[in-house]
């Protein structure tokens, strides 16, 4: 379980998130939705500790920290009970697909070898890269290279994956290997925050949808209320424009 | 006509070969101290260390900034005077000692720039996964940061390798000195001098060979 009270953070004078409070349950898939710039990504960093959060408390599991009390050691835990996958995959250049997905688990995790390659190539299977354990990311297409990406985000056995704009940088022929892959985590039912803007994963996959603009949530509830009856008029405003150009 | 006694030159070449071991030790132990010192140098820099950044942009400024020769005599000549503990030290280790002060503030430079070249986002997804700061450098960060800076390092080391010739002046007879004592004796100085150019220049090229197969080796990870 996840749990953020008033996650707030500035940079400087700009108010990038304005007193967060948000409960997600495990196995739970939250889709977060808004316009761009409004700290959608910066909730997500700011839950593995990428970016310092102002002020606030965040529960992951059962380790609560206050964000300005937080030790290293802190910080440390929460990052390893948070999985992130970047929009642009961040693949380490220099290790083959099934050495990024074992990194963790040898360095982080302390596995022994054996252990942890024979862990990252059941993940290459599930994720339908079992051929190219050997390939460097430099020689695969930015799909296969996102679906590592969330390999090794899976690699950890973390309480909650973030997914920051996962498919963004793909070209359109890509999306969906690594939407149905993501599809396929949520069957699973492992718990995951996503923020993107492919409104039909949000409607099909998500429990819940949260409208975030300003830094504020502004409305949340299950995709079918918000895509089909939202209160806000902000909502109701980015809905349309983004649905114009994004048909669900 | 006789330009060139070669049967000199060539009775010449198994005299100086045997000062080339200690030319090769020289570059070598200056090497390996000066890429430790550099790395430990654009750690600091990289991380913006108090204190130590200062100093380190104080002592790489200095050393890049007044010729090896000076820095030579600063160890030799200088040192002893300063500290009297000191008189002991000998030309072979003053010139390591300015060999690896010179060339690691060069180096320092060289792989800073390499490790800030590392792209950010494989930092932020190292430390995403609960890596701490010595883990990602030394397991994501360095060894990208060694293929790009690679080049520059031969580079340095085959410099290192010519710059070792200076030790004759502080009385190290390795092979810059041994051709000097050779061709005083016979007067044959243009001879002389043309068998260690070679020399230095076979070494050179061997380092060359060496460098591109090292290169080969570390692009592997990023060709298609």
């Amino acid at each position: 379980m996840i749990k953020l009270e008033s996650l707030s953070k500035h940079f400087g004078e700009t108010v990038v998130l304005e007193s967060i409070d948000l409960a997600i349950e495990k196995g739970e898939i939250v889709v977060i939705i808004g316009p761009s710039g409004t700290g959608k990504s910066t909730l997500l960093r700011c839950i593995n500790f990428l970016e310092q959060p102002t002020a606030g408390t965040m529960t992951v599991g059962d380790l609560t920290v206050d964000v300005n009390r937080a030790t290293r050691k802190e910080i440390l835990s929460m990052r390893r009970r948070t999985a992130f996958v970047f929009q642009n995959y961040a693949l380490f250049a220099n290790k083959t697909a099934l050495q990024n997905i074992a990194e963790r688990l040898l360095v982080v995790d302390r596995w022994p070898k054996e252990k942890a390659y024979r862990r990252a190539r059941e993940i290459l299977e599930q994720i339908g890269l079992a051929d190219k354990a050997d390939a460097y990311p430099a020689s695969m297409s930015g799909g296969q290279q996102q679906r590592v990406g969330i390999g090794r985000a899976m690699a950890a056995g973390a309480e909650v994956i973030l997914f920051d704009e996962p498919t963004s940088s793909l070209d359109p022929e890509w999306v969906e290997e690594v939407l149905g892959l993501m599809k396929q985590l949520a069957s699973e039912r492992q718990t995951m925050m996503v923020v993107t803007h492919e409104m039909s994963f949000a409607r099909d996959v998500a429990d819940r949808v949260i409208f975030i603009d300003g830094g504020r949530i502004v409305e949340q509830g299950p995709p079918s209320e918000i895509f089909y009856h939202p209160k806000d008029p902000r909502t109701k405003d980015f809905l349309k424009k983004i649905l114009a150009t994004n048909p669900v | 006509m006789d330009v060139l006694n070669f049967e000199y030159m060539i009775g010449l070449v198994p005299v100086l070969l045997r000062y080339l071991p200690l030319t090769l030790q020289l570059a070598g132990i200056g090497m390996v101290l000066a890429l430790i010192l550099a790395c430990l140098f654009a750690v600091v820099r990289v991380l913006r260390i108090p204190v130590l950044n200062q100093l380190t942009i104080v002592f790489i400024s200095f050393f890049r900034g007044t010729p090896l020769l000076v820095q030579l005599f600063l160890f030799y000549y200088g040192l002893p005077q300063l500290v009297s503990a000191l008189t002991v030290i000998d030309g072979i280790t003053a010139t390591i000692m300015g060999l690896t002060m010179h060339f690691s503030a060069y180096m320092a430079e060289s792989i800073r720039a390499a490790i800030v070249g590392v792209d950010r986002s494989q930092t932020e997804a190292a430390l995403s996964i609960g890596m701490t700061n010595g883990q990602l450098m030394r397991r994501i960060v360095l060894p990208q940061a060694t293929r790009v800076a690679l080049p520059t390092l031969m580079n340095y080391f085959i410099d290192m390798i010519k710059a070792t010739s200076l030790a004759f002046t502080l009385g190290v007879t390795e092979l810059m000195g041994a051709t000097q004592k050779e061709a005083a004796g016979s007067f044959l100085y243009f001879e002389a001098f043309i068998v260690a150019a070679i020399m230095y220049w076979v070494v050179v090229e061997i380092l060359s060979k060496l460098q591109n197969y090292l290169e080969f080796r570390l692009n592997k990870a990023y060709s298609r």
